[in-house]
């Protein structure tokens, strides 16, 4: 990629992420802002795909609510994505998990990764003024 | 008219995020030198224009004759060359640099013109996005043009049917499309969405003429 392409990028590019794995169960922390007011929500879910590199990095988290089914694209540089958190690490053989979608309950189970390294904790990302409330 | 504006190169493009942490597409453009050439006066040409170079070259890529005016005015050689047609001449001075930060601001509509990339020759598939036939089941009619009309009446062929030819490598230009940024350190700009051309080319931006802009 041209240089000068990648100097504007860099000041967007976060360099506090987690490692994200397809499989992993995440909670992302999403800065939505409401009648003028900011606050943090939080979206948790299992990670589906991984997409895209550099600045359009994205992650699609899915998680069935109320019986339906709801996948969200996060791109992970965005400044509304106030932090995520690995909750489990999840052994996949596919790189891409459509195959959730046509299951449901005990089928969508994910068999967690034991061993390894263990998991530090995230840090907010530098974009983050002020700590976040609890979420909703 | 030629309104005024200013040469750059097209880098390519990516995504930035804006104060609300929107996603926005931008093209990175790196403008180059433009550097005021030549004034014509209403006396002497019959009209006013200044005449700007974009990028500076090397000496030996331009013919002697070529090269005279350039030592004369004691300017470094730029090309290519370009005339604006513009209120005063008496404004600008020969050898100095188009004032950027004032043509061109943050939120500001451009159009920009630029060379689109070439295709070659193409058909009507490519071209027009003609509907092509099935390739399998023995038919023979797979991605080649269809009727272009009547017989007898009209006994002509109407101008402007969708034929195969040329695609591509013409002068395309994207409108009111907004400049999201303007960097004069680095003489960058980056330019919301997608403009003509391959990575590389040369791209012509100038303010849309719009009462309102600017």
């Amino acid at each position: 990629m041209n240089q000068i392409i990648r100097d504007i990028e860099a000041p967007f590019i976060k360099d506090d992420l987690p490692e994200l794995n397809v499989g992993d169960s995440v909670k992302v922390f999403v800065k939505i802002i409401e009648g003028g007011k900011e606050r943090t929500q939080g979206y948790e879910g299992v990670i589906i795909k991984r997409r895209g590199s550099g600045i359009g990095k994205t992650i699609t988290v899915r998680r069935v609510f109320q019986g339906i089914g709801i996948e969200r694209v996060f791109p992970l540089n965005s400044p509304r994505i106030e932090k995520i958190k690995v909750l489990r690490r999840g052994v996949v053989r596919r790189a891409k998990l459509y195959y959730l979608r046509q299951r449901t309950g005990k089928a969508t189970r994910i068999k967690e990764k034991t061993g390894g390294r263990r998991e530090v904790e995230v840090k907010p990302t530098k974009i983050v003024a002020e700590k976040p409330e609890e979420q909703s | 008219m030629k309104t005024l504006g200013v040469f750059g190169k097209k880098i390519g493009m990516t995504q930035i995020y804006s104060k609300e942490g929107l996603s926005i597409p931008v093209t990175v453009v790196q403008l180059g030198e433009n550097i005021v050439t030549r004034k014509l006066t209403k006396d002497k040409d019959g009209y006013e224009a200044i005449q700007v170079g974009a990028f500076a070259i090397k000496e030996r890529k331009l013919t002697k004759p070529a090269l005279g005016s350039f030592k004369k005015n004691e300017i470094a050689p730029v090309a290519p060359l370009r005339e604006f047609h513009v209120a005063d001449s008496a404004t600008y001075n020969v050898g100095q640099p188009l004032p950027i930060a004032e043509i061109l601001k943050e939120e500001m509509l451009v159009d920009v013109r630029g060379k689109s990339i070439g295709k070659g020759f193409q058909g009507t598939v490519k071209r027009y996005h003609a509907a092509r036939g099935p390739m399998t089941h023995g038919s023979k009619f797979h991605r080649s043009m269809g009727s272009i009309g009547a017989g007898t009446t009209p006994g002509r062929v109407f101008r402007g049917t969708h034929m195969p030819g040329q695609m591509g490598n013409q002068n395309v230009c994207t409108r009111r499309t907004k400049i999201v940024r303007v960097d004069t350190d680095k003489n960058l700009l980056l330019i919301k969405g997608p403009v003509p051309g391959a990575e590389g080319s040369l791209v012509l931006i100038s303010p849309t003429r719009l009462k309102w802009n600017g």
